[in-house]
């Protein structure tokens, strides 16, 4: 049986796919059998992050609405073997997708998947609603600003509420490491304290990350990319390794202060 | 009749007239007692003031429309005006609705940005307020976490109520109906602080926790809590 983790933000553009796309693609590069799911029906991107835009055939919504069957729909990874894709539909919107059917095909995923990741879409909403509706863990992804950690906190608030969840998990994205020095940006301990929530790990911003985007290739395939090596290691703590975090350069201090979180004292 | 004990006793006091009614009988041959008392010259219409009346019932529960009946009765020649019902029993639900209003609430969690935490009585609240969550309560809010959302103490009009928190950094403080706001500069939090409504200043103010007794020496003041639960 599979694990469905959800990968939710509440804010828009800070990196819900492109964490998606990463962390599946992680774990299939250590051999699990994985399944994205992209559920934010009308605004699709996951596809063409991972390069198969022009491979879909079937979409999700044609799953729900019993035009194919869910194996028909699923679009393998042009890179590993033990990768698939469940896109989403571009010409229809969020009230496409039911809570039932979201639960219906996740269980379905679980029985021939390791790990099934779900991109919810932005906001709070009825696509949000069925995104979770199957998961049994979710990742909070936010960037280092007020704005998307409020939303954060809204979103944390909403899935304490929904029994079917474990208590989630955090990604800081897009860290600036000297602006997290200068005090311009929010720092992790700070957006620890407002959150409350354990941290799954931190991804410095890096160029490297859009790059590969727009190549369609996810940028943890990267060996020497520091936001790839995030992407592997938040990977390898989901498999139930503890690795340290990564260091924001000389940053010794805080790095310390967070390996508390992992229990690594040193 | 003449051998009865009487079902209706009229004292007169200093301030008024105590009524007691017998808690033993049928409530209807209390009523027709009373009506007889009361139709006797002694108490006949008579110019001048208002007489206050205590009914005290004993160990009689009466319902409002019971109340409302006696009331009647004794109120009907303009002579008395029913002052309070004393009785030494309460019916279960007033009771309990009572307790309610006077216990101490004790929550532990995070209250997250759109979620409000609304109680009646005081809060404690084990736990932090985040910026955009809202916690409210009829009577004092203490948090023993940071408070950096809104707070509301004594929000059915409760000005004494007061806000106690281990981090105060709030966005905003409402005490009764009146508010304050953070000053539009980022600021830092204090600690172990506590708000209250200034009656002078015509304003709330934060204050450090050891003014709280000189500001408001009865905390567990149980009738104002009555008044505004």
């Amino acid at each position: 049986m599979g694990e469905a983790i959800v990968v939710t933000s509440g804010k828009g553009g800070v990196g819900k796919s492109t964490t998606t796309a990463n962390i599946g693609t992680a774990l299939a590069l250590m051999g699990k059998k994985v399944c994205l799911v992209d559920t934010d029906i009308g605004l699709r991107n996951l596809d063409v992050i991972m390069g198969l835009e022009n491979r879909i055939i079937y979409d999700i919504v044609d799953v729900i609405e019993g035009k194919c069957r869910l194996k028909q729909a699923l679009v393998n990874d042009k890179r590993f073997e033990t990768l698939s894709l469940l896109p989403a539909s571009q010409t229809r919107d969020k009230s496409a997708i039911t809570k039932e059917g979201m639960i219906e095909i996740v269980k379905e995923l679980k029985k021939d998947f390791d790990y099934i990741i779900i991109d919810c879409p932005a906001g709070i909403e009825q696509g949000f609603q069925s995104a979770i509706a199957g998961a049994d863990k979710a990742i909070i992804v936010t960037t280092p600003e007020k704005t998307s950690v409020r939303d954060a906190d809204r979103i944390i608030g909403l899935l304490e509420q929904e029994e079917h969840i474990e208590r989630p998990l955090l990604i800081i994205n897009r860290i600036r490491n000297h602006m997290m020095k200068s005090g311009d940006m929010l720092d992790v301990d700070q957006i620890l304290q407002i959150l409350s929530i354990d941290l799954l790990g931190i991804v410095i911003d890096s160029d490297d990350v859009i790059k590969a985007s727009n190549e369609g290739t996810p940028v943890v395939v990267n060996p020497n990319n520091k936001a790839a090596i995030a992407y592997r290691n938040i990977a390898r703590r989901i498999l139930g390794e503890s690795v340290p975090l990564q260091s924001l350069e000389e940053e010794k201090g805080m790095l310390k202060k967070v390996k508390r979180f992992f229990g690594l004292r040193t | 009749m003449q051998n009865k004990k009487q079902l209706v006793t009229i004292k007169g006091t200093k301030e008024g007239f105590v009524f007691e009614l017998d808690d033993k009988h049928l409530l209807t041959d209390v009523i027709e007692e009373l009506e007889q008392k009361l139709s006797e010259d002694d108490f006949a219409e008579k110019n001048g003031q208002h007489v206050s009346v205590v009914v005290k019932l004993g160990f009689r529960y009466i319902d409002e429309e019971e109340k409302e009946t006696l009331k009647r009765l004794i109120e009907r020649t303009n002579r008395f005006r029913i002052e309070r019902f004393d009785s030494e029993v309460m019916a279960k639900k007033d009771v309990k609705m009572l307790l309610e209003r006077t216990s101490i609430k004790l929550e532990n969690k995070i209250v997250r940005s759109g979620q409000v935490l609304d109680v009646i009585g005081d809060l404690l609240l084990i736990g932090d307020v985040n910026p955009g969550g809202e916690v409210r309560a009829t009577g004092n809010v203490f948090i023993l976490g940071r408070l950096n959302g809104v707070a509301h103490a004594g929000k059915n009009g409760d000005e004494d109520a007061v806000i106690v928190a281990s981090y105060m950094n709030p966005s905003q403080l409402r005490i009764g109906k009146y508010f304050s706001r953070a000053p539009d500069y980022e600021s830092e939090g204090v600690y172990m602080e506590c708000g209250y409504y200034d009656k002078e200043k015509e304003q709330i103010l934060i204050d450090r926790l050891q003014v709280l007794p000189y500001v408001r020496n009865e905390l567990r003041n149980i009738e104002r809590r009555i008044l505004y639960g």
